[in-house]
């Protein structure tokens, strides 16, 4: 043998990059129904018909002159999260309890953190291709105003699915029963699909609730990829934005690595 | 014997879920938080249809459609990955069979279980549209039984379709029809949006048949058409519970 042990994260994780090539190869037309047939058909139904029935009030509609334009990038952020989450719920359930491929993989010269940036890595991935391929179908419909914009918005798209991946897979590493997946999905991801200004401005809601919209991920990430896509960002937001991402990465990372160590060390 | 076996069905199911009720009761969240976004949230920037000669509130259109779509989706969702789990891997319907029980037993305890669930959910959806003052009409009291025959009708063929299943990913197929029939049965807006041949497609479709009979009765404009829908539905649900009932036939029985 010539390889010899990875001297850093990095390297580590790059040895697993065949790894997720494979599963890759043998998993991506199975999600192109989720990740790519659906949120068209959202497209579709509520921003070209229902978008008809709708009075396009740029002031109501956080700059956006038809519905459409308000819509489209929220289902872009929308289908960011719901992409990212699937991902690294029941598979990181699998990894570890049901074909225990983790415990495999630190048998190796692999630790726990080689392990965490690979999967990760594969998720974001998974969310550039899948993003970038939203961004381009959607782009017919001519509801983007600045190409920079839409470039950014992708890299917006890459930060925002980490924000959701990194503490989700934190969660679903150490869970010992894949139920609590329903309770991730029923009371975290589709409240926030139908309620973080995805759909509608988060304005319209009451100001209790409205505040709490304000708080969740999703509107963060919705608000970022819509002022760029519209071409009328706010810098000072786009700071707080980023901010608040990057700090759920960060948190998301670190309580990550602690909940797969304590998990596999059992 | 009919009850008996149906009832011994039912009760396994309830202890089954005894442990994640939880799951259960959440299952009702979900039409009413898209009642609440789209209805409330987007409807604020509609003004509104015109149901049976009266203009009415975009949430009060809506939400019968929520209600008939919700029907379906979980009539679908019992009927083919859990029905599909139990038939393929716990191998629950075997060890059934190993005990007095049929398949007929089989096919309408399942179903019954998963009309029973679906009707509480639709009684708990119905009481919140009264709740915010989306119901117009007496015809309402008949919106429970609409819904729990468009869970008959979507139950049945789906579990008949179920057993035709190879693996999960043949699940996708479920999604493919489910979805577009959610987004564009004239659920979120009216059937005549579409154009000649396209509005003749979708009026065909099983869950346009729910939806438009859901709120025929919710806004009290029901008429002789509202027949055709629940003749249409009664149908298909016959089929299905015929065709699942030989399939678990030559399926389990051999």
């Amino acid at each position: 043998m010539t390889s010899s042990a990875p001297t850093g994260t990095l390297d580590g994780a790059l040895r697993l990059v065949d790894y997720w090539a494979t599963v890759y190869r043998r998993t991506w037309r199975g999600s192109i129904v989720t990740s790519f047939v659906t949120p068209l058909l959202y497209v579709l139904a509520m921003g070209v018909l229902l978008g008809g029935f709708v009075e396009a009030d740029a002031e109501v509609l956080e700059g956006a002159t038809t519905y459409l334009a308000f819509v489209v990038p929220g289902m872009v952020a929308a289908t960011t999260m719901t992409t990212v989450v699937g991902e690294v719920t029941y598979p990181v359930m699998a990894m570890v309890k049901w074909n225990k491929t983790y415990y495999s993989m630190t048998a190796t010269p692999l630790a726990v953190p080689d392990i965490v940036l690979a999967h990760l890595g594969f998720v974001a991935f998974r969310v550039t291709v899948t993003a970038a391929v939203f961004l381009a179908v959607t782009a017919p419909f001519g509801v983007y105003e600045s190409l920079p914009g839409v470039l950014a918005a992708l890299v917006v798209q890459v930060l925002l699915g980490m924000a959701f991946a990194a503490p989700v897979y934190a969660f679903a590493a150490g869970l010992r029963d894949e139920t609590a997946f329903a309770l991730v999905f029923r009371l975290g991801m589709i409240p926030m699909f139908l309620f973080s200004g995805a759909f509608f401005p988060v304005a319209n809601l009451d100001a209790p609730l409205e505040a709490l919209a304000r708080a969740t991920p999703l509107w963060h990430g919705v608000d970022l990829t819509r002022m760029l896509v519209l071409g009328v960002p706010d810098w000072s937001m786009v700071l707080v934005h980023v901010g608040y991402l990057l700090a759920l990465v960060a948190l998301g990372w670190w309580w990550a690595l602690r909940r797969l160590t304590r998990r596999l060390a059992q | 014997m009919v009850t008996a076996s149906t009832g011994l069905i039912l009760q396994r199911n309830f202890l089954a879920y005894r442990r994640v009720w939880w799951i259960f009761a959440t299952g009702f969240l979900e039409p009413v938080l898209y009642l609440f976004s789209i209805g409330v949230g987007v409807g604020a920037l509609i003004s509104g249809f015109e149901v049976g000669g009266r203009e009415i509130a975009y949430a009060e259109f809506v939400a019968p459609g929520m209600l008939a779509a919700s029907a379906m989706n979980g009539a679908v969702l019992d009927s083919t990955f859990n029905f599909f789990f139990k038939l393929k891997y716990s191998k629950l319907f075997d060890q059934m069979l190993a005990t007095p029980l049929t398949t007929s037993d089989i096919a309408r305890g399942e179903l019954a279980w998963s009309l029973l669930r679906g009707g509480l959910y639709s009684l708990g959806f119905l009481l919140v549209m009264l709740a915010m003052g989306l119901v117009s009409s007496w015809w309402a009291v008949l919106v429970l039984p609409a819904a729990l025959l468009i869970g008959l009708a979507f139950g049945a063929v789906a579990m008949a379709l179920t057993t035709f299943m190879r693996s999960w990913q043949d699940f996708e197929l479920v999604t493919l029809t489910t979805l577009p029939m959610f987004l564009f049965s004239a659920t979120f807006f009216p059937v005549t949006t579409y154009p000649g041949a396209l509005r003749w497609v979708v009026e065909a479709t099983p869950l346009y048949r729910g939806v438009v009979l859901c709120r025929e009765l919710t806004t009290g404009a029901v008429s002789w058409d509202s027949a055709v829908s629940v003749v249409y539905l009664v149908a298909m649900g016959l089929v299905g519970l015929v065709v699942a009932r030989r399939r678990l036939d030559s399926l389990l029985l051999t």
